[in-house]
């Protein structure tokens, strides 16, 4: 509400600014690929060693792993002791838990989609038990269905992994575009118009002209000023040109209250079709089926235990969920974080929301593509 | 200052969405390796013969859903078409064995055509094993070789007894087996003395973490 003087240059910092964080986030997913330059099927391997993961991710692989090794000789040792099966799914909740802070799992989709739409937290940690719970689901069908019923081979069930991958790449990517061009037609349009008084200015445009009589007139009435505001989207201009002084505050108001009318309100968003925008981006992410899950499952099969590989994978799916939805939950303080600062920057801050949200689709569509194309390796499918 | 709070409100961001996906997968496949080092008559090294081990996970995977006559057995012949696809498809990655005579990159040719794959139906565990031949035979006095994934998908291991044998090696010649436990403390300690920015391109962090194997013949 403070800011009296809309000059050019706050505007052309801020839209500097998030031009060159979306461009950072979009070299980071670049460089993550190089990075992750696993690249199974086809794409050039880096010739220098993968680097170390150390600290504490380190040590999460290192538990994970341990945790992974077990699960082979538990469900052997389940066929005779019951009391195995419950170390088993002890270890694979656990096993979800740590696995999901690695690569796949969505957590990166579904954390960026949650701060480009605005969601809530409660929906934030829907999506993430939807999203986990799903690739549980698949993994569970797929191996039910070619593996149990129609004795597929591994390499069959590789190629069929192979293909939903595709779809929930391409799904992601789509995803991404559609917030884009959303996200990016809102921001274009607050940044129009808040560059408008200073661009403008005082000059006269025929549109200005139109209504000249009706600002003029009324202009300075409180009773009129209610009015004014219903009749916003005609004479928007013409209120810079001629009341710019006066009519400030009101004006200012309604910029940080969602700016333009154009734009899509956040409460539109988040509304009714909001969950049903959700589930695409539950479909995206829990299409592909963990491959840690198809192998416990196979193996369970042939122990003559599928019950229990299905068991272990669905608590695997929950374990998962919990560090996707813990994520995604910081994801939602971040964003709200920011909103914290941008209400005081009214104007300029919606933009820089607007422009986190636009960044934030690029960052879907990064991975999408990077993914899509094999150059950033989530998880490769097992098939050497 | 405002600008600087939202810069550090979009590094978070930034930091919260792509660090995740900085992080490598874990191990799916455990391997146990033999090999040999096979030298010619002229005592040039010639070739690398393998015996991998998977475990029994990725080994009951693997063999899910071929057709055997004995169920829950396979024999060579029935195993053939998977050895095939492993093999070459192994082309892919270097054939995850990395060499170096006096120095000097060694390059291998496709595996000889002699490959097969074993099942071994009590510990439900396929061995797959191959020849790589040496494309140019040398006469190594220092040769190392490493069978490790950069990408840490497959996790390969020494076998506690025997892991390497010399077939045919000139008498003079010792053999010596780092493993990737034994490299650890040294390891750490070197990298604890670098700054989190700094690298040092004398040491080769991934192939620390090979199983190496030694062979002097001086």
């Amino acid at each position: 509400m403070s800011v009296k003087i809309v000059g050019r240059r706050p505007v052309v910092h801020i839209a500097l600014l998030v031009t060159v964080i979306a461009g950072l986030l979009f070299a980071a997913g670049l460089f993550d690929g190089a990075f992750a330059q696993a690249a199974p099927f086809g794409a050039p391997r880096s010739q220098a060693p993968a680097p170390l993961v150390g600290g504490v991710l380190g040590w999460i692989f290192a538990k994970q792993a341990e945790f992974y090794r077990q699960f082979s000789s538990l469900l052997r040792a389940a066929k005779t002791d019951g009391s195995a099966a419950w170390t088993l799914f002890g270890l694979s909740f656990l096993y979800g838990i740590f696995h999901a802070a690695g690569p796949g799992h969505g957590k990166a989709v579904i954390s960026s989609y949650i701060v480009a739409n605005n969601e809530t937290w409660t929906r934030g940690v829907v999506l993430s038990f939807a999203s986990a719970l799903m690739q549980a689901l698949v993994a569970v069908v797929l191996v039910g269905m070619a593996a149990a019923v129609l004795n597929a081979t591994a390499a069959t069930m590789g190629r069929a992994v192979n293909v939903i991958e595709i779809v929930s790449y391409s799904l992601i990517i789509v995803i991404g575009v559609r917030l884009l061009w959303v996200k990016g037609r809102a921001f274009m349009a607050l940044l129009h118009m808040l560059h408008r008084p200073a661009a403008v200015g005082a000059a006269v445009t025929p549109r200005d002209h139109d209504h000249a009589h009706h600002g003029h007139a009324h202009h300075g009435h409180a009773h009129h000023h209610h009015e004014h505001d219903h009749h916003h989207d005609h004479d928007h201009d013409h209120h810079h040109g001629e009341d710019h002084a006066h009519h400030h505050h009101a004006h200012e108001e309604e910029a940080s209250a969602w700016g333009h009318a154009h734009a899509p309100e956040p409460e539109e968003l988040a509304g009714p079709g909001g969950w049903k925008r959700g589930l695409s981006a539950v479909l995206a992410v829990g299409l592909r089926p963990c491959s840690g899950a198809i192998l416990v499952l196979v193996f369970a099969l042939a122990q003559g235990l599928f019950w229990a590989g299905v068991a272990s994978t669905f608590v695997m799916g929950i374990g998962t969920a919990i560090t996707v939805a813990l994520i995604a939950s910081i994801a939602v303080g971040a964003r709200a974080w920011a909103q914290h600062f941008a209400d005081a920057r009214s104007g300029y801050g919606m933009l820089a929301m607007r422009g986190i949200e636009v960044g934030a689709a690029v960052v879907i569509i990064a991975f999408g593509a990077l993914l899509l194309t094999g150059y950033m390796v989530t998880e490769r499918m097992v098939g050497i | 200052m405002i600008h600087r709070l939202f810069s550090y409100a979009l590094a978070a961001f930034a930091g919260l969405v792509i660090a995740p996906a900085a992080a490598q997968a874990h191990p799916h496949i455990w391997v146990t390796v033999k090999s040999e080092v096979v030298y010619g008559p002229d005592g040039t090294v010639t070739g690398v013969r393998h015996a991998w081990t998977f475990d029994d996970m990725f080994s009951v995977f693997a063999t899910q859903g071929i057709e055997s006559k004995k169920k829950g057995e396979f024999t060579r012949e029935e195993l053939a078409p998977l050895a095939e696809v492993n093999v070459t498809s192994l082309k892919e990655y270097d054939f995850f064995t990395y060499a170096k005579a006096n120095g000097k990159k060694v390059e291998f040719n496709d595996p000889l055509a002699d490959y097969y794959l074993d099942f071994n139906p009590k510990d439900t565990v396929l061995t797959l094993y191959f020849t790589l031949p040496v494309k140019a035979p040398v006469k190594a006095k220092d040769l190392t070789l490493e069978v490790y994934d950069r990408e840490f998908f497959v996790d390969f291991s020494f076998a506690e007894k025997d892991p390497v044998k010399l077939v045919g090696a000139p008498a003079h010649c010792k053999l010596s087996i780092g493993r990737p436990q034994e490299m650890g403390a040294a390891l750490s300690q070197q990298l604890s003395q670098l700054g989190a920015d700094q690298r040092d391109p004398s040491l080769t962090i991934g192939s620390e973490f090979a199983n190496k194997i030694a062979v002097k013949c001086p």
